[in-house]
């Protein structure tokens, strides 16, 4: 947490070997699945290739599999991408779970209030559900910054404060009583379809997920193409070198906080306007979604379209799960299986940093070899948290 | 004066889990290994102690039975544990990423082999409390001391504080412990002196999984009727307490008295008169433990005591 020297290698500069990186998270999938066909196996041999079966092609059997695919995908997305994010600035940000309910208060409370909006009402809801979830966000970027808090710890503080502070908030203004959960937003506040319950029709795939697209192709450019992503990087790499540099390190690492904090409102948001029926209930429960969002970040490698394609395939192996009830298994497997490939993806990341210490390696006897250069140093010393 | 005893009393319910998991944590960190996996370990811990009372309540009770409870607990945690000692010694992988892992791994297994092998096909598993002691004899009549510390209590209270006393002996006071918290504070000069890196971290991890497994089986018992395949996110929690704690044993009890105590404050103010009276949203008090560990935590972080090679896998090679 302080000081993570091989994850900031690898997760803050992914574009090193993106090949190999592909290939290790592939390898690491398919240990997961042999894993869990093999629980499968041992709890139930009769059933369990038809099983795997419903794991690897339930979410593409009917149109409306893959919209459901979709559909749970958006809000893991989202938070993945707002833990990628902040990872790229050496930051844990594992408090993604209060900034999304935080954010899907603010959307809910627009949908049910403020219904003078009209057809841009959804809109509204969901730049507030962005600027809740950044505001939950900032806490833990300035206590860090000027005060060297821990983000773990406070992000896990935050998680339980958000939580009650949402359940207290949702009984105060939006509460319906008989069925203890808030009240259901106005038509307009819902997210529109986009054209895609025609492609996915029954499905409850909404314009959400094309919202989480763009979201990723703006991080990816943030990160890739701008001063300020090249900036939020160095900080990664090296917090007191980037101060060295000139570069305002406070700001920065406040700054990743409030985009993450953003990424992850607006999952909320996305998951309480979908119009399928879902409502915040007033329970003492985490949301999930921000955990969830751990995950898609480490097997996206902290890459913003990685997590795109991660967010998916664990949508896309959980609605598999729920179609493996079928026959008789518990969806828990699920979990089970997506635990392992993280595991493994926590060895291929070691096998992708000894690829790009063997290419840093030849890049500096390159470098020595030529005359006058200076001799590279050791880069030692990750970024603090 | 007998509020003051019941607030003793449940304060000790939170606190001594929080106290023990987190003195686990200080044995991995302490040499050299990030365990954010405590949440796990504190699951896989409380699915095998709760599952063998359910198993074995039948033919005995009482203390025997939590004592050889807490010994499995301690078993399975420290097998569990293995897993992220493997990952972050051997492979060298990332800390961060194995242990959540670990974290997404418990629950999901818990219920599964819950469902899988209970013939009701639930995942919660009962167990009947047979445990608590309403009054030590002897030294429950003596005054004051006997109301806080010897009624309503578990046996676990004094196992919490006898392992707060040896790990702190062990870690200050032995080979073993002077051994381990160089290899958090440099490894290379360890490995220099002859002492196996590798082992010591293995050693401090699997410490860290068997007291983290107790921790949780300890943290079930008095508070719940049933295990639900969660420990509530006290292993993150008993993290925070660590930090708070500045990786050092007394500090750490103290840390985890201060959450303990706010956490009863939000679990009991309905039955003190004076918190009663306040009128203020039950929300309010539940936030407390929360937000008084963050005010204290910018007051404490300037100075981090953190092990200076804390989540840097060892390298014989590096320079």
């Amino acid at each position: 947490m302080r000081d993570q020297k091989g994850l900031i290698k690898v997760l803050a500069a992914p574009d090193i070997s993106k090949a190999s990186g592909a290939i290790s998270s592939a390898a690491a999938i398919a240990v997961g699945l042999i894993f869990g066909f093999i629980i499968m196996l041992i709890s139930d041999p009769q059933q369990a290739w038809a099983g795997f079966k419903m794991i690897l092609t339930g979410g593409l059997s009917t149109p409306k599999d893959f919209g459901n695919v979709l559909y749970y995908a958006t809000p893991i997305i989202m938070t993945g991408l707002s833990v990628a994010f902040a990872f790229r600035t050496s930051l844990f940000n594992i408090g993604a779970s209060g900034q999304f309910i935080m954010g899907a208060y603010g959307a809910v409370l627009v949908g049910v209030k403020m219904t003078s909006l009209g057809q841009v009402q959804w809109f509204v809801a969901l730049l507030t559900a962005m600027i809740f979830g950044a505001v939950w966000a900032i806490l833990p970027g300035v206590l860090n910054a000027f005060f060297n808090v821990n983000v773990v710890i406070s992000c896990i503080m935050l998680n339980y404060i958000g939580m009650y502070t949402v359940n207290m908030l949702v009984k105060a203004t939006v509460f319906h009583q008989y069925t203890n959960r808030s009240l259901p937003v106005a038509d307009t506040a819902n997210i529109p379809k986009m054209g895609l319950d025609k492609i996915f029709p029954e499905s409850n795939a909404s314009g959400g997920i094309i919202v989480a697209i763009i979201a990723a192709i703006i991080i990816a450019i943030i990160l890739n193409k701008t001063t300020f992503g090249y900036e939020l990087k160095a900080c990664g790499f090296n917090r007191d070198a980037a101060k060295y540099a000139g570069i305002n390190e406070k700001k920065n690492i406040i700054l990743a906080m409030i985009i993450a904090g953003a990424l992850a409102g607006i999952g909320g948001g996305l998951l309480y306007l979908s119009g399928t029926g879902i409502y915040i209930s007033v329970v003492d429960t985490l949301a999930s979604q921000g955990f969830d969002g751990i995950s898609v970040a480490l097997l996206g490698m902290s890459n913003p379209i990685g997590a795109l394609f991660a967010g998916i395939f664990i949508a896309y192996i959980t609605v598999g799960g729920l179609q493996m009830q079928l026959v008789g298994f518990v969806s828990e497997i699920i979990n089970i299986i997506t635990a392992v490939i993280i595991y493994c993806a926590a060895f291929s990341l070691v096998i992708r940093n000894f690829i790009a210490d063997r290419r840093t390696h030849k890049l500096n006897m390159k470098i020595e070899n030529e005359p006058k250069s200076p001799p590279a140093g050791d880069s030692k010393g990750g970024g603090k948290v | 004066m007998n509020t003051v005893y019941f607030l003793f009393q449940q304060t000790m319910f939170f606190m001594i889990p929080l106290m023990i998991v987190a003195l686990g944590g200080m044995y991995s960190e302490r040499s050299g290994v990030i365990n954010i996996a405590l949440e796990g370990i504190m699951i896989m811990g409380g699915f095998s102690g709760i599952l063998f009372i359910n198993s074995m309540q039948d033919k005995m009770s009482g203390q025997w039975l939590l004592l050889l409870a807490l010994l499995i607990s301690a078993i399975a945690g420290m097998i569990f544990s293995m897993l992220h000692a493997y990952a972050s010694i051997n492979m060298k992988a990332d800390q961060t990423i194995s242990g959540t892992a670990l974290n997404l791994l418990a629950p999901a297994f818990t219920i599964y082999t819950a469902r899988l092998i209970q013939p009701s096909g639930v995942q919660q598993i009962n167990f009947t409390n047979t445990f608590w002691i309403e009054k030590v004899p002897v030294l429950g009549d003596i005054p004051v001391i006997g109301g806080l510390l010897f009624k309503n209590v578990y046996i676990t209270t004094y196992i919490g504080f006898a392992i707060l006393i040896i790990g702190a002996i062990v870690l200050y006071k032995t080979r073993f412990g002077l051994r381990l918290r160089s290899c958090g504070e440099h490894p290379q000069a360890a490995d220099a002196v002859g002492i196996s890196v590798y082992g010591i971290r293995y050693a401090g991890v699997m410490i860290s999984g068997a007291l983290a497994g107790m921790g949780g089986l300890i943290f079930i018992v008095p508070t719940s009727t049933n295990f639900d395949a969660t420990v509530s996110g006290y292993g993150f929690l008993a993290l925070a307490v660590l930090i708070f704690g500045q990786w050092n044993p007394w500090k750490i009890a103290g840390a985890a008295l201060f959450f303990g105590f706010m956490k009863t404050i939000s679990a009991a103010y309905s039955s003190i008169p004076f918190l009663m009276n306040l009128n203020i949203t039950g929300y309010i008090y539940k936030m407390i433990p929360y937000i008084a560990t963050l005010v204290v935590l910018i007051f404490s972080s300037r100075s981090s005591q953190a092990p200076r090679a804390e989540g840097i896998p060892y390298d014989k090679g590096a320079r």
